[in-house]
């Protein structure tokens, strides 16, 4: 299941593991990302909440917990090559994962369709 | 031709063109500058120094053990490096600095004569009191001038810049929230805010929410209300905002804040559209840093020290930090220790009294204009600011309806479907001879050009610089994409490598091979 959020999140969820990260939109805005900082892990995130910093040569912004959940793994790759979050942003530029606390939080979140119909109004 | 990761020139087109070349290497009086460590050659020296030979060491086991590599050159190849680089340099004392948010005033050359009297320019913080008291003196007057200008009735003279200044305000409120019994967690900062403000927040160990901002760009009051509550300990924010507008319902944002319990920190940063006019005491306010080099002219961007002062409300002032300078009977005394009357303070953010240096030039541009002199300050702060946002607006996009403060704001809907971004019309402006406008702030605009004149420029310039922008946002929308993308080509370089300097920067001098044996 792949779902969206109005900050140009992605999050894929695969059983109670949630996988986030931005997407190509998002990278595009951003321009050249130089510097990522993920969140710890076993730390515990409000929805919302600032996970993961994302600082490119335009800006620095933070990326926010789509839905509550613990940090389960970090993507080790992209903090020593920030340039994958430009080449792979829905892919090998993944952010975090998440044990999800409550699954119903993913009902609020947008699908595919509904992003890409966001992304026009834009 | 050399291209960086955007597809930009990294060498102006003219010096790669057919036959353009010199046998020096130069652009006529543009010299071309090596790194002064590719200039010396650490077999040669600049001085004639005895060889003494070391019979023996002190340092334990810890001597240098490889060359130190240290390049040698005699003084007139020291001074010509850093003339040639320095004329590469753009500075105030150059053109308009339009870089909106700093305040790039002139900076008088009054204030430097007396920062030089012996009695300000050579004296020491160590010096007994009785010895200084002229400097004290002074220290006390600006205090009494920062106090009266913004109708606090306390001010800490020590931080050090705007940032610092932010500190102390915020460690400040902090004391007197756990002198009630309880620090809170959050700060609010509008979406508008300067980077420092959350920044400043978080390092207080407080957790930072944003406020939403309404369509006129002003922070949206029911949204705030409705945040309010006992976890909020401070509002921070900027008055006139980031966007150059005024927020007209700070009063009512300064009372629902205190009726929560809250205290409410405001950005000085752009004060100088309010100096003379309006006393932030008087809004509201509990603390503010002043910083001494926007507002009261003293030298910055590289010229610094900065000094932001900060003053206090009746409720903070308790709190305020030490040292401070007080008169009495036996003369000025700095207060450097907890007494019974500071014994509230949270402490000393540094180790002596702050930018004397900045103390002076300051006092120096307040006196010299007096109190209706800084009236028309910001006066004119604004009337220029409101000239260029009124001779730009039919050519460029301005996102908030005017009159502005101090600065004008535009976004890049003007550039829509050109080719042509906001960074690519600032290089356009460094072809003209300008040093570009803030780019890309404040975040709530896109492809923001924020645009800050100050009152120290003359009509003629600001015509010069607005015949320019009204140039280059026709050409823009022309169809004239190159001479921005190509752009700067008048500049010692064109587009330098922004992404590989970020992600694989180069801190220290390493000889040509060592790097390439690095690779």
């Amino acid at each position: 299941m792949l779902k969206f959020t109005k900050d140009h999140e992605w999050i894929a969820v695969d059983g109670d593991i949630a996988t986030i990260g931005i997407t190509n939109f998002a990278q595009k805005a951003l321009g050249d990302v130089v510097f990522i900082e993920l969140p710890p892990i076993g730390k515990a995130l409000a929805a919302h909440a600032d996970a993961a910093v994302v600082e490119s040569v335009k800006a620095a912004s933070d990326v926010y917990a789509p839905v509550s959940g613990t940090v389960t793994e970090t993507n080790e790759a992209l903090v020593a090559d920030s340039s994958l979050v430009n080449s792979a942003p829905h892919t090998t530029g993944w952010f975090f994962k998440l044990k999800l606390s409550d699954p119903k939080e993913l009902n609020s979140l947008m699908d595919q369709a509904a992003y890409d119909s966001y992304l026009k109004t834009l | 031709m050399s291209m960086n990761t955007h597809g930009r020139p990294t060498q102006p087109v003219a010096a790669n063109a057919d036959g353009a070349a010199s046998f020096s290497g130069n652009r006529g009086l543009d010299l071309q500058e090596p790194l002064i460590f590719e200039l010396g050659s650490n077999t040669r020296t600049g001085v004639d120094l005895s060889d003494e030979k070391i019979t023996k060491s002190y340092l334990g086991g810890l001597e240098r053990t490889q060359p130190i590599n240290l390049p040698g050159l005699s003084e007139p190849e020291v001074v010509r490096h850093f003339t040639r680089l320095s004329r590469k340099n753009y500075a105030i004392d150059m053109g308009i600095f339009a870089l909106g948010s700093c305040t790039m005033k002139h900076n008088p050359r009054l204030n430097e004569k007396m920062a030089r009297l012996p009695g300000f320019g050579d004296i020491h913080p160590l010096q007994p009191q009785s010895s200084v008291q002229g400097a004290l003196q002074l220290m006390h007057t600006l205090a009494h001038w920062l106090t009266t200008l913004t109708g606090m009735p306390a001010v800490a003279m020590s931080p050090k810049a705007g940032a610092h200044g932010e500190l102390c305000g915020l460690m400040a409120i902090r004391a007197a929230l756990v002198a009630r019994g309880n620090a809170r967690q959050v700060v609010l900062c509008p979406e508008s805010a300067h980077g420092t403000n959350p920044a400043t927040a978080a390092f207080c160990g407080y957790r930072v929410e944003d406020i939403p901002a309404n369509a006129k760009g002003r922070v949206d009051l029911e949204a705030l209300k409705a945040r309010l509550g006992p976890d909020v300990a401070a509002i921070m924010l900027t008055n006139p905002n980031t966007c150059g507008m005024f927020e007209p319902d700070i009063k009512a944002i300064a009372d629902a804040v205190h009726a929560a319990g809250a205290f409410f920190y405001c950005d000085g940063a752009n004060y100088n559209a309010l100096v003379g006019k309006v006393r932030p005491g008087d809004l509201g306010v509990d603390a503010m840093h002043i910083n001494l080099h926007k507002t009261f002219s003293t030298p910055h961007g590289g010229g610094g020290p900065g000094s932001g002062p900060v003053v206090f409300s009746e409720a903070l002032a308790p709190f305020a930090p030490i040292p401070t300078v007080i008169k009495n009977a036996d003369g000025y005394h700095l207060i450097e220790e907890e007494n019974a009357e500071s014994q509230t303070t949270f402490g000393r953010m540094v180790a002596f009294h702050g930018q004397m240096g900045m103390f002076v030039r300051a006092l120096t541009y307040m006196m010299s204009h007096g109190a209706d002199g800084l009236m028309q300050v910001a006066e004119d702060a604004v009337l220029n600011a409101n000239y260029i946002l009124a001779s730009l607006k039919d050519v460029m996009t301005a996102p908030y309806e005017g009159p502005c403060m101090h600065e004008a704001l535009f976004d890049d809907s003007f550039l829509k479907g050109t080719g042509v971004t906001t960074l690519d019309f600032a290089k356009g402006m460094i072809d003209e001879g300008f040093h570009p406008m803030t780019m890309y702030f404040p975040l709530v605009v896109h492809g923001a050009m924020l645009i800050e004149p100050t009152e120290t420029e003359s009509k003629a310039t600001l015509d010069q610089f607005i015949h320019s922008l009204r140039g280059l946002a026709k050409a823009a929308v022309d169809g004239d994409a190159n001479r921005f993308t190509g752009a700067p080509y008048f500049a010692p370089l064109a587009r330098l490598d922004e992404t590989r300097a970020a992600r694989q920067p180069i801190l220290s001098y390493k000889e040509p091979e060592m790097l390439q044996a690095a690779e």
